[in-house]
């Protein structure tokens, strides 16, 4: 099994949440909302607020169609983890589905497995472009875990003038 | 808000929605399939002034039609793009088969 939750040092994180919900499309939009919500405090910009939000639905659609093939199953989870640790936001997208056979292939631009559906195989490559930091880990059948980060840039702005 | 569909001549001018997402993309795309298919619809415009959250499947629909109608010899139009719709088409390299005004 992948190894989830790393051995976290609490004395950095100044807030946590941890969110499962079902694979359904229409917690696309519930998944960015919240956590938009989540990144409020630290003041971002509204560049910043759209880079993790595209961030987010790209990795729980990605989730949804590929990870549990887009059947929609409700019983079907995606759980979400989200730290902050001072101004950088951590984000943890967690599907329990079919993996990915070759990670590599499946980041590169314009790759797709699912070409009928319309994907454009940027879903990776946006993630790369809007967060700081994007690290994937697949075992074929058992599931993804996409963890990215971004540095929320107004907040520390604000320390540092202080 | 929805997207809406208007013929002008043989242009299709679709409003997109405020917020663009795979959950939005599938009932655009089939809905402007049926006008394609139905009326003689030569080009698509994507009208972006509402839109204010897009990810990659605002892509996929784009391509989408423009995969529709490019054998006969119809253009697909993007406008109202804002700076980062406009820098997302790019990191897409679709700027050779949409035309961005």
């Amino acid at each position: 099994m992948i190894e989830v939750i790393d051995k976290k040092d609490y004395r950095q994180i100044t807030n946590e949440i941890h969110l499962e919900f079902a694979a359904v499309s229409d917690n696309e939009s519930f998944a960015r909302m919240a956590v938009a919500a989540f990144i409020t405090p630290l003041n971002p910009t509204l560049e910043e607020v759209s880079d993790v939000k595209t961030a987010i639905s790209e990795a729980v659609t990605n989730a949804i169609i590929h990870g549990y093939e887009n059947k929609g199953h409700v019983t079907d989870r995606i759980y979400m983890n989200c730290e902050l640790i001072k101004d950088v936001l951590e984000v943890e997208i967690i599907d329990r589905g079919v993996g990915i056979q070759d990670i590599n292939r499946a980041m590169e631009p314009l790759f797709t497995t699912r070409p009928e559906l319309e994907r454009s195989g940027m879903g990776f490559a946006f993630m790369e472009a809007f967060m700081d930091n994007l690290d994937v880990q697949s075992e074929p059948g058992q599931g993804t875990v996409v963890r990215m980060c971004k540095k929320i840039g107004l907040g520390s702005w604000i320390d540092s003038e202080e | 808000m929805e997207e809406d569909f208007r013929l002008i001549d043989n242009y299709l001018m679709i409003r997109m929605p405020t917020e663009i997402d795979h959950h939005k993309s599938v009932n655009i795309s089939t809905k402007a399939d049926r006008y394609i298919l139905s009326k003689k619809v030569e080009n698509v415009v994507f009208d972006f002034e509402r839109t204010t959250f897009m990810d990659s499947s605002g892509i996929g629909i784009i391509v989408g039609r423009y995969k529709k109608i490019s054998c006969f010899g119809g253009k697909v139009y993007a406008v109202h793009t804002g700076s980062r719709i406009r820098r997302m088409l790019l990191l897409a390299g679709v700027e050779n088969i949409v035309e961005i005004i």
